[in-house]
């Protein structure tokens, strides 16, 4: 019996809850360690960042004003879906994949947890010197972009876009460049978890073609990265010029690290802190 | 006595209302002048306060501060070059390891002293104030220099807390913070940046706005009479290029700005390829939403201390105004009203209301606004009848109704007392008007009913939301905006964060 011929998967662009091939009409092929064809990835295009900018805009509003414990059980519920895709993930990151899936749905059931507990912890209430009740709550930022880092293809993944998106946030992420199979698969667990479409928009292409088009996009609110170059950082800062966009973008992270990678600290960045004042005298 | 609930209007009586002009024969009160007496000592001229001392600068060269309700030149002030500067951030540079190495209860008392010192000194500290920047003595007797003094009262008890402060974190100082402020605050300001810094262990080079540059000088004076460390505190003098100077200054880890949107996007770019942290508080264009179910008198009161505080130079001033349809006329009337007894004048007069416009710059900027509200085809109200005196720098209180959302004035900041007038029907439309800005600092929301009052502040695109009540300040209550008004908060546990790796 002859071997069967496999089929090579194109894994698309997920924009807006769909899967709409890139824009550009490009795509690229993605090869495992052994130079082995394993999948063709579109080649994402400034018009489809923007297309995702606009999805996440759109799907935004609901998704911030959803009660923490819904989004909490959302997110819990997106962990449910990996362990169930938990095989395709490993095979799709490769050498140590197994170790890593379970890192990163452990990651997304910790931030889970922050949902509904971020606020008591990070907010609080103002003893003022006067007859006034005061008190701060963080509130989302709006539309995150998120370019991640090309190793661990699927951790780097989550642990950047799930601070961002617990809080309220709607991303448009930008996956491996080397392997962005992992965080498409991630994006077909997305799409059948209860997490609306539109808030993690997932995009595959080369950072040296869509960096500077995150970074001067005036409805991206603000930018989580990791691992990028020198000048994609700059790039990325620079976009603070524009319009105050918040740019936090981390160091060498060791995203295995827990005590790193989980914290209050990893939402800061992406949440605005409102602070109301009323009278308290009669 | 009431023996049983409330005594106030007891039913059936008329409504009362004070027609003020009617009472005082068409104009305001006479009042006797009340000047302020205390005049602090001012040199005829200052250095840069550098590694602890007052130094020339390298240079030489100075500029005037001048008072800008007379016009006269109070002293002479040095221009910090960026040779200066290199000396401050070096000052602080040295400084840096025993002030951050020390215990934070020892921090915290050097900050106690400097708070006890400042409080000793208030009345001196508030002259000066109001004699540099011509703002109204009562303001900064009354709200400027006591909320200085409670700022750093209030930071120096966190030095040794901030283990605390920040969950997730293990709060290491940044280093060498360049502090760059405005004019409108001057004092309190230099506490909002200097405070909480030096709590998180962290030595600063500030540099205070040209046209108010005294009462940093004279805080300098505070460090040096305290014993704080040489080099933790550095005050240079000086315009746009000293500031430029401190931001490009490659042995600055961080910098804090308080000032234009548009200079805190110069700012952002240049630092953008450095690894210098940033905080930014700039504009805004802040509204204010009356609705008809409101405590009007309350409102009004509110409304005017929303816009008219401070000569309306405030970044958080309550610039526009959205009022529920069915009310229009009746607040309108109320403003003209309210505004008629404004008094406009002498700043050191302690009756005074309103005081003089910081600079000839701002004023012609501010004449500017109204010239294209004019043109534009909104009806100017000013009907303060105070008489204006004849040097310095001086503008009218006034408001415009029959604004439109495109017109100038209701959408670029004017930082002086000019209040827009618009009116909205339904609350989705003053939210959505509201947050049609690209700033978001402030709001305002009046109304007596609680869940829509609280709806409402959760909706609008504001870093501080005042409900019932507007410009209120306190150290423990945490300041900054959302959108192109900045990032980063000042005060309250908030505010540390920016001061912390």
């Amino acid at each position: 019996m002859t071997e069967r011929l496999p089929i090579i998967k194109t894994y698309k662009l997920a924009i807006g809850g769909k899967f709409p091939r890139t824009e550009s009409g490009r795509s690229t092929s993605v090869h495992d360690a052994s130079q082995n064809l394993v999948a063709h990835v579109c080649r994402a295009s400034r018009k489809d960042v923007r297309d995702a900018v606009d999805a996440a805009h759109k799907a935004q509003p609901a998704w911030g004003d959803a009660t923490a414990m819904l989004r909490s059980q959302v997110l819990y519920r997106l962990a449910e879906m990996m362990e169930g895709k938990r095989e395709e993930l490993a095979k799709a990151i490769g050498e140590g994949g197994e170790r890593e899936v379970d890192a990163s749905i452990d990651r997304v059931v910790h931030y889970a947890g922050w949902c509904d507990k971020y606020a008591q912890v990070m907010g609080g209430s103002n003893p003022v010197a006067g007859p006034y009740h005061d008190f701060t709550i963080p509130f989302p930022v709006g539309v995150v972009g998120v370019i991640t880092p090309d190793t661990p293809s699927l951790l780097g993944f989550v642990s950047l876009i799930v601070p961002v998106i617990a809080m309220g946030n709607a991303c448009v992420a930008l996956a491996s460049e080397i392997n962005p199979v992992p965080a498409l698969v991630l994006a077909e667990a997305i799409a059948t978890s209860d997490l609306p479409g539109g808030i993690v928009n997932t995009l595959s292409g080369f950072r040296d073609e869509l960096v500077e088009h995150y970074s001067s996009h005036r409805e991206i609110d603000a930018i989580h990265a990791a691992s990028v170059s020198d000048e994609h950082r700059t790039l990325l800062r620079e976009g603070s010029a524009d319009n105050l966009k918040r740019v936090h973008v981390h160091g060498d992270v060791d995203f295995f690290d827990e005590d790193a990678c989980e914290s209050p600290a990893w939402i800061d960045p992406f949440v605005e802190f409102k602070t109301i004042w009323h009278p308290s005298a009669v | 006595m009431a023996t049983n609930g409330t005594s106030e209007n007891p039913a059936g009586s008329a409504p009362r209302r004070l027609d003020l002009r009617a009472a005082s024969g068409g104009g305001l009160f006479e009042y006797a002048p009340a000047p302020e007496s205390v005049r602090p000592e001012i040199a005829d001229r200052y250095g840069l306060f550098i590694g602890g001392e007052f130094v020339e600068p390298e240079s030489g060269s100075r500029f005037a501060s001048i008072n800008p309700a007379t016009e006269d030149t109070l002293s002479m002030v040095a221009q910090a070059s960026a040779a200066d500067v290199d000396r401050a951030v070096k000052a602080a540079r040295e400084a840096l390891p025993a002030w951050s190495g020390l215990s934070g209860k020892d921090r915290g008392k050097y900050i106690y002293r400097i708070a006890r010192r400042m409080q000793e000194r208030t009345r001196e500290l508030a002259v000066l104030e109001t004699l540099d920047g011509g703002k109204p003595i009562k303001e900064s007797r009354d709200v400027d220099i006591p909320l200085a003094c409670a700022h750093f009262f209030y930071h120096a008890g966190w030095a040794d807390k901030l283990r605390f402060a920040l969950p997730g974190r293990d709060p290491k100082p940044v280093g060498v913070c360049g502090q760059i402020i405005p004019w409108n605050f001057p004092l309190l300001m230099l506490a909002w940046k200097i405070a909480p810094a030096l709590a998180c262990g962290n030595t600063v080079v500030l540099k205070p706005a040209e046209t108010t540059s005294l009462t940093a000088l004279r805080f300098a004076e505070i460090c040096a009479e305290i014993g704080l460390p040489r080099g933790v505190v550095n005050i240079v003098t000086g315009a746009g290029e000293t500031g430029r100077a401190i931001v490009e200054h490659d042995g600055v880890d961080k910098i804090a700005f308080t000032g234009s949107t548009q200079v805190g996007k110069m700012i952002a770019k240049a630092v953008a390829p450095t690894s210098k942290k940033l905080t930014l508080e700039l504009g805004g264009k802040s509204a204010n939403i009356i609705f008809e179910d409101a405590s009007l008198d309350q409102a009004i009161e509110g409304i005017i201390e929303g816009i008219y505080f401070n000569q309306g130079h405030v970044c958080c001033a309550g610039s526009r105004l959205f009022v529920q349809e069915s009310i229009l006329d009746t607040v309108i009337d109320k403003l003209r009203d309210r505004m008629s007894s404004l008094r406009v004048g002498d700043p050191m007069d302690k009756n005074t209301d309103v005081g003089a416009i910081n600079s000839k710059e701002q004023l012609e900027t501010i004449e500017k606004y109204l010239g294209l509200g004019d043109q534009e085809g909104a009806e100017r109200h000013d009907v303060c009848s105070s008489s204006l005196p004849d040097k310095g720098y001086w503008c009218r209180p006034c408001f415009y109704s029959g604004v439109q959302p495109s017109h100038t004035i209701a959408r670029e900041e004017i930082f002086g007392p000019v209040l827009a007038v618009m009116s909205f029907r339904t609350p989705e439309e003053a939210i959505s008007r509201a947050n049609n800005s690209p700033y978001g600092l402030a709001a305002g929301v009046w109304t007596d009913k609680g869940s829509k009052i609280f709806d409402i502040a959760r909706r609008l695109d504001a870093g501080i939301v005042w409900l019932n009540t507007y410009n209120k300040f306190d150290p423990t209550s945490p300041f900054g905006g959302y959108k192109e008004s900045g990032f980063g908060r000042e005060g309250g546990r908030h505010g540390l964060m920016a001061y912390c790796r």
